[in-house]
């Protein structure tokens, strides 16, 4: 009996059902699901925690463009911290991050609420609102470099013509305070359209009993944003201002093309500086340094929202 | 209801306000627009006259800061090394994605929450953080200054976020149908291909559409990872080879940036309601 099985068993290893076997093996759940993720693994191991980690080796070495540096512990963020242009990008960043993003929230709010009414046209409303969020930003930039420029800015020209401004006009990319209004407003400009519309999604989202209930106890329009649009809104804003707080925060396009960080760095971000010392300047360890001194603040963010979702 | 109760008047004020609202919207969005494009056309005479009026065309219509793109730099190339770097880059994100979008959002196996946070975490990883090692990286890798820099290194980010889009349009699959299709003797990869793929359709156009949109604009890893220019992407080459030194030419930068965002413009005009649906898939659906 015992020989029978076996030879049963020899037969059932012979070529065809070596695949049968895989097969079987291949179609259980976790095989399958394993499988099916391995590919983004891979891909997130080697080309994001990987570089990461390399991120952070670099920034205690001293690691330069074609030497690999030796360890030198927190040898780099002890001296980015004393040197002066650091500390300024990191005032830039944040003075940048906080009028921009309330500019976005407030504005972006007002535009959802406009075009959240049933107005002719609506779509094509939409769609030249949303425009600024999907050209390339460093060309947009580059058409804003021109509006602003020192001697032609057509933004001056206007302004004088209507008496806004005394003539010449503020040399907008040449002085910091109208640097940094310049990147902000070229900033609000292309991020706007990410807040109107999905605070406008969230807005479709409010049942419209809501509202008639507000409007026949007799509350004022502000009275129906502020007690019914506004918190029910909240789940919906929180998300974005968390996405939007780490894009503007890591912002590098708009400052490289505008004002290469100038001047005399007072536009320059966590971004654009890391990017002048580590590739500009081969200081790889210093730049990465940098960039990675914004990591507890991308964090403290990360967990913040994560925190949220899980709850809602 | 209570709609009917206001007054024509009402209703009317209503409307113009709304609209008289718009207006500063829609000019501040679209006027750098406007004036990229008519500078373009603009000679330099008029560009670099204090005389001039710069709102509109005085002089008369000219093309040659457009021909000057196509004669005299490497316009097409970038446009060309564009077009392949972001249709491959989003062909392999798309094929990555679907596969794991698919796993973590219908099969239940030992880590997939934890992988779907990792992918979340991923998403919100800025390239900004990466681009130092990532510069190395492909150094090693031996494909620094060619355009595989790219197709390499641009699926980092459209992963994450297609993986999370494409998670939301399986899960609104019923089950029912994939469990159908495996008692009567599909295999799993048949079902996926065959039931799954067809129903989440939207969402591939949504993560080509934006995959695409996404690759194009790049900036920071296309302007670190190449130096020649005949490798450069539509975007770097504009913005970094138009420039001389310290010279702008306004003229022929305008006429590369609104010829370099003809694609992406397209693109948008004809799929703006995936566009609005992706943006805020994001955000609204968590």
């Amino acid at each position: 009996m015992a020989i029978g099985s076996r030879a049963l068993q020899a037969a059932a290893v012979g070529v065809p059902s070596r695949f049968a076997r895989v097969r079987e093996w291949w179609e259980q759940e976790h095989v399958f699901g394993y499988g099916l993720i391995l590919p983004a693994f891979v891909l997130i191991a080697c080309l994001v925690a990987y570089p990461f980690g390399m991120a952070i080796y670099f920034s205690l070495s001293d690691y330069w463009v074609g030497s690999p540096g030796s360890f030198v512990g927190f040898g780099n963020f002890l001296e980015i911290v004393r040197n002066e242009v650091f500390r300024q990008a990191v005032w830039n960043s944040f003075v940048f991050t906080a009028i921009a993003l309330t500019c976005k929230a407030v504005l972006g709010v007002w535009l959802a609420l406009l075009l959240a009414r049933n107005l002719r046209g609506k779509r094509l409303l939409r769609g030249a609102v949303l425009l600024p969020w999907v050209i390339p930003t460093a060309l947009s930039t580059l058409g804003w470099g021109w509006m602003f420029d020192s001697l032609y800015s057509v933004v001056n020209w206007t302004g004088i013509r209507l008496g806004l401004m005394t003539a010449p006009g503020p040399n907008w990319l040449g002085m910091s305070t109208y640097a940094m209004a310049a990147v902000i407003t070229v900033n609000v400009w292309r991020g706007l359209p990410f807040f109107a519309i999905t605070v406008l999604a969230g807005l479709v989202s409010i049942p419209r009993e809501y509202y008639e209930a507000a409007e026949v106890d007799g509350a004022s329009s502000f009275a129906r944003f502020w007690h019914v649009t506004l918190p029910l809104l909240k789940p919906v804003l929180a998300v974005v201002i968390l996405f939007s707080t780490i894009f503007t925060f890591n912002d590098f396009n708009i400052v490289y093309v505008l004002t290469r960080g100038g001047p005399v760095n007072t536009t320059h971000l966590f971004a654009t500086l890391a990017y002048q010392v580590g590739l500009q300047g081969g200081n790889l360890g210093q730049g990465a340094a940098i960039s990675l001194f914004m990591l507890p603040m991308l964090g403290m963010v990360v967990f913040f929202q994560l925190r949220y979702i899980r709850r809602e | 209801m209570i709609t009917g109760v206001r007054s024509r008047g009402t209703r009317l004020r209503s409307t113009v306000f709304g609209y008289a609202n718009l207006v500063p919207f829609v000019f501040f969005a679209l006027f750098p627009f406007y004036f990229m494009l008519i500078t373009s056309f603009k000679s330099n005479a008029e560009l670099y006259s204090l005389k001039s009026v710069p709102l509109w065309i005085q002089s008369g219509v000219i093309t040659d800061h457009y021909r000057y793109l196509f004669a005299r730099t490497e316009f097409l190339t970038w446009i060309g090394n564009s077009l392949i770097i972001s249709v491959a880059a989003t062909g392999i994100s798309l094929v990555i994605s679907l596969l794991a979008g698919y796993s973590l959002a219908r099969l239940r196996f030992p880590g997939v929450g934890s992988f779907g946070t990792a992918v979340f975490i991923t998403y919100l990883v800025p390239p900004t953080l990466l681009f130092l090692p990532l510069s190395q990286v492909v150094v090693w890798l031996g494909i620094a200054d060619t355009i595989w820099a790219l197709i390499v290194t641009y699926p980092t980010f459209l992963v994450p976020f297609s993986t999370w889009l494409l998670m939301g349009y399986f899960r609104t699959i019923p089950r029912e149908i994939e469990e159908c299709a495996l008692v009567d003797g599909a295999s799993r990869m048949q079902t996926l291909l065959r039931i799954a793929l067809p129903m989440a359709i939207p969402g591939i156009v949504c993560v080509v559409l934006f995959g695409f949109t996404l690759t194009w604009n790049e900036f920071i890893y296309a302007l670190t990872f190449i130096s020649q220019s005949t490798n450069k992407t539509a975007i770097v080459g504009v913005t970094a080879d138009l420039i001389r030194g310290d010279i702008y030419y306004w003229g022929s930068l305008m006429a590369g940036a609104v010829l370099a965002s003809v694609p992406v413009v397209a693109c948008y005009v004809f799929f703006l309601d995936y566009y609005v649906s992706g943006l805020t898939a994001g955000a609204v659906k968590g």
